[in-house]
């Protein structure tokens, strides 16, 4: 049943400023970035459940919208940039090319022209398709609120499903990608859906060696949150053959059946995954 | 709680007054009395609803209206055009529909035409071709092919300088 919009309130500040103090009142305010999560809430009827009050965040276009390269070679994006910014913006493309292939295969074009990367975090589904990529890149986010801000890792932003340490009075104004260092065809993204798009994924995968000791995993759509497996990616780096690697992921993932896919589907399709990565990117 | 909001609708400067949360999809229907743009799902899954907002291809179902305040809405309402006859002309791509048989019960034809002319202005949007400009669009009627063939015979007709104007 769709929801009655009578019931529900929806403030849109023409300002990062005028956001910030809205937030700082204490009201509960959920963020709309481009809609497409909180759009099918509502046509779902299911928009009670978020919150009463929203905050359209799009007048904020012309402060938060942007793809750039700093001088010290971080990728900087703005929380208001969409997936198509992100997929056809010439950095990304050279340095980041998990980054392009996850915004890519992340619903369709008429999706990722409304869509926001940092939406897709502050969503905090486990099926994100560009959160495990941005995790094997290091990603930070910029969290702001009124009067400061601080910046913390997006492989620890996720504190349970859906649950995250954002407070109510912060936004996400950015991501902060350290600058590239993994050489192209050491970096490696598989999502798995039902279809090529428009599917939400049944397990979504990003990894890379750098060559060095430095092994990034994370897995999507396997546990709660999107999660870096840690004593997995330290077992590859120290030389692990793909059977031991194996028993000790899973150790830490932990997928369920649900609508989309089963658990025994999902480990099977991880441990091919995990196999291919393995074969893929020396050791 | 209703707001005013002022946009560009198929070129002419259009004010509703609507809850800022109202999709740009009923407005477009209810408000502007403007019922080519079809409602599929509702969810953003079969691209029926598509429009296009400052020359991207999106779902209409899916936009709060609040967030079109400024911007350049066109829908499939805004494609004709008045020759110099002054008799009403189809887009190239409705013409090439018509004849490829691109269009069968109709639902889904709206937003595949809106999602093919986004592609044809800008091909760099999909850069794996035809095929990813309309992967947001389902069909249950056509299979596909004859769709994929109206676009083709669109891009030949702009290639050999057809209706170079648009």
């Amino acid at each position: 049943m769709r929801t009655n919009l009578a019931d529900y309130e929806c403030l849109t500040p023409g300002s990062v400023r005028e956001a910030l103090e809205q937030r700082a009142t204490g009201r509960k305010l959920i963020p709309i970035a481009g809609g497409t999560d909180v759009m099918v809430w509502m046509n779902d009827g299911h928009l009670g459940k978020v919150g009463k009050v929203y905050q359209s965040l799009h007048a904020l276009a012309g402060e938060w919208r942007y793809v750039k390269t700093d001088t010290e070679g971080n990728l900087r994006i703005g929380a208001l940039a969409t997936y198509s910014d992100v997929r056809h913006h010439e950095d990304v493309k050279k340095n980041y090319p998990m980054l392009v292939h996850s915004a890519q295969v992340t619903g369709a074009i008429q999706i990722q022209n409304r869509g926001t990367l940092a939406g897709n975090i502050a969503n905090g589904s486990p099926a994100a398709d560009t959160v495990p990529a941005l995790m094997v890149y290091d990603a930070k986010l910029r969290l702001v609120n009124a009067s400061g801000e601080r910046v913390v890792e997006l492989s620890e932003f996720f504190t349970g499903y859906r649950a995250n340490v954002l407070k109510e009075e912060e936004l996400i104004s950015e991501i902060i990608l350290p600058k590239p260092r993994f050489a192209a065809d050491q970096q490696y993204y598989r999502k798995v859906g039902t279809r090529e798009a428009q599917a939400i994924s049944k397990v979504v995968f990003a990894g890379a060696n750098d060559g060095k000791g430095n092994v990034r995993m994370a897995w999507g759509s396997v546990a709660p949150i999107t999660l870096r497996s840690k004593k997995t990616e330290d077992a590859v780096a120290a030389g692990a053959a793909a059977d031991d690697a194996w028993a000790i992921l899973q150790t830490e993932i932990t997928p369920i059946d649900d609508i989309r896919s089963t658990r025994d589907y999902r480990l099977k399709v991880s441990q091919r995954i995990l196999a291919d990565f393995l074969g893929k990117v020396h050791q | 709680m209703t707001t005013n909001i002022t946009f560009q609708l198929n070129g002419r400067e259009k004010t509703v007054q609507a809850h800022p949360m109202a999709r740009l999809l009923d407005v477009l229907r209810q408000d502007c009395s403007l019922t080519g743009t079809k409602e599929g799902c509702g969810e953003g899954e079969c691209g029926a609803c598509t429009v296009i907002i400052d020359g991207r291809a999106v779902m209409s179902c899916m936009v709060p209206v609040c967030q079109v305040h400024g911007s350049k809405v066109e829908s499939i309402e805004g494609l004709e055009s008045m020759g110099a006859d002054g008799q009403t002309c189809l887009h190239l791509i409705q013409e090439a529909f018509i004849k490829c048989g691109g269009a069968q019960c109709g639902i889904c034809t709206p937003g595949m035409i809106m999602a093919a002319v986004a592609y044809l202005r800008q091909p760099e949007s999909a850069p794996g071709g035809v095929a990813e400009a309309l992967e947001g669009n389902l069909c249950r009627c056509t299979g596909y092919t004859r769709i994929f063939e109206s676009v083709k015979t669109a891009i030949d007709r702009m290639k050999t300088g057809a209706n170079q104007s648009r």
